[in-house]
C-alpha cells in the first residue's frame, strides 16, 4: 500500500515533484507575506510610541487604529 | 453603496477573517490530498500522472479568477475612483502570481510522461507564460511608482491589456491544434470527467481558493497598516 502511493507504478516522481512543488510555494508565499505584515505592524507600534500624548490620543480614537493595536497576536 | 467598501468599516473583519480561514485552508487541503494521492482512481490512459491534475488545473482556474477580478476592481476603481479597489485589486496579485507559476510548473512536470517533453512552445502553455509576465509588469508597476495615481493608471492600463490573453488561454486549446488537452469540465454542459476525479479536483479548488483568500487578507491588511503608517507621520 505504502508503496503503492509513493512509486505509482513509476510515475510517483513526477507525481510528488509537483505536489512538493505546489507545498513549497505555498510556504514561502505565506512565510513572505507574514513577514511584511508583521514588519508593517511593528513598524506602526513603534511610530505610535513616539507619538507625543495628545497627538496618540487624536490616534487611537481612529478606530482602524485601535484595531491594529489590539489586533497584535493575528495570523 | 461603495462607502461599505472603506478600509476603516472592513479592517475590523478582514483583521480577524485569517486566522479562520487558516483553519479551514487545513481542513479542505488535508481532506483534498487524501482524495487527490490515495482514493481517487488512476486514468486507463494516463495512470498515476494524473493527480498532477489536482494541483495543476486548480491552480490554472484560479490564476485566471484573480486576474480577471483585478481587471474588473481596476477598472471600477479608476472609473469611480475607488482607491480601495486598487489596493484590493494590488493585495490579490501576488497569489495570482503564485498560482499562475505553479500551474506552469506542474504542467512542465506533467508534460514529461505524458507528451515526453517538458515544454513546448505550445498556444496554451506559451499565453499562460505570457500571463504571468503581465502579473510581473503589474507588481512592478507598484514597486516603481511613487505617485499613486500613476501606479494606478498603469497598474489599470496593464490589467487591461492583459485580460484580452485570458479568452487566449481558454479558448486556445479549441482555436489552434495544441498537445494540450481540451477542457473535460464544462459549466453549461456535461462534462466528461468521472465524478471519481471531479471531486477531489472541486476540493482541491476550493482549498486553493481559500488559500489565495488567505494571502489576499494578510495582504490586505499589511497594505493597510502601510496607509496608517503614513498617516502617523502626518500627524
Amino acid at each position: 500500500m505504502i508503496n503503492e502511493i509513493l512509486f505509482m507504478d513509476g510515475y510517483g516522481i513526477y507525481v510528488w515533484s509537483a505536489f512538493i512543488f505546489t507545498c513549497l510555494s505555498f510556504t514561502s508565499l505565506y512565510t513572505i507575506t507574514k513577514i511584511q505584515y508583521t514588519r508593517e505592524k511593528k513598524k506602526f507600534i513603534a511610530k505610535f510610541g513616539t507619538l507625543e500624548s495628545e497627538k496618540a490620543a487624536f490616534a487611537k480614537s481612529q478606530t482602524i487604529n485601535k484595531e491594529i493595536l489590539s489586533n497584535l497576536s493575528g495570523i | 453603496m461603495f462607502k461599505y467598501f472603506q478600509p476603516n468599516k472592513i479592517f475590523s473583519v478582514t483583521s480577524r477573517a485569517p486566522k479562520y480561514v487558516f483553519i479551514l485552508f487545513i481542513i479542505v487541503l488535508s481532506i483534498g490530498l487524501v482524495e487527490s494521492l490515495i482514493l481517487s482512481p488512476e486514468d486507463y490512459k494516463q495512470s498515476h500522472s494524473v493527480r498532477i491534475m489536482y494541483v495543476h488545473v486548480p491552480a490554472a482556474w484560479i490564476t485566471l479568477g484573480i486576474f480577471s477580478s483585478m481587471t474588473f476592481l481596476s477598472i471600477i476603481g479608476y472609473i469611480f475612483k475607488i482607491r480601495n479597489f486598487f489596493l484590493i485589486s494590488k493585495s490579490l496579485a501576488p497569489s495570482g502570481l503564485v498560482f499562475n507559476i505553479i500551474a506552469l510548473v506542474t504542467g512542465s512536470i506533467w508534460g514529461k510522461p505524458t507528451w515526453g517533453t517538458w515544454w513546448a512552445w505550445d498556444a496554451r502553455i506559451t499565453s499562460m507564460l505570457i500571463l504571468g509576465l503581465f502579473y510581473i509588469m503589474y507588481l512592478i508597476v507598484w514597486r516603481i511608482y511613487e505617485d499613486d495615481e500613476k501606479a494606478f493608471r498603469m497598474s489599470s492600463i496593464i490589467t487591461i491589456l492583459g485580460i484580452i490573453n485570458v479568452p487566449i488561454i481558454k479558448y486556445s486549446v479549441d482555436w489552434w491544434n495544441t498537445l494540450h488537452q481540451s477542457s473535460s469540465i464544462n459549466i453549461l454542459a456535461k462534462s466528461s470527467i468521472h465524478s471519481s476525479m471531479l471531486l477531489p479536483l472541486v476540493i482541491m479548488t476550493a482549498a486553493f481558493a481559500l488559500f489565495s483568500l488567505l494571502i489576499f487578507l494578510m495582504k490586505y491588511n499589511t497594505e493597510l497598516i502601510k496607509i496608517k503608517n503614513k498617516g502617523l507621520d502626518r500627524l
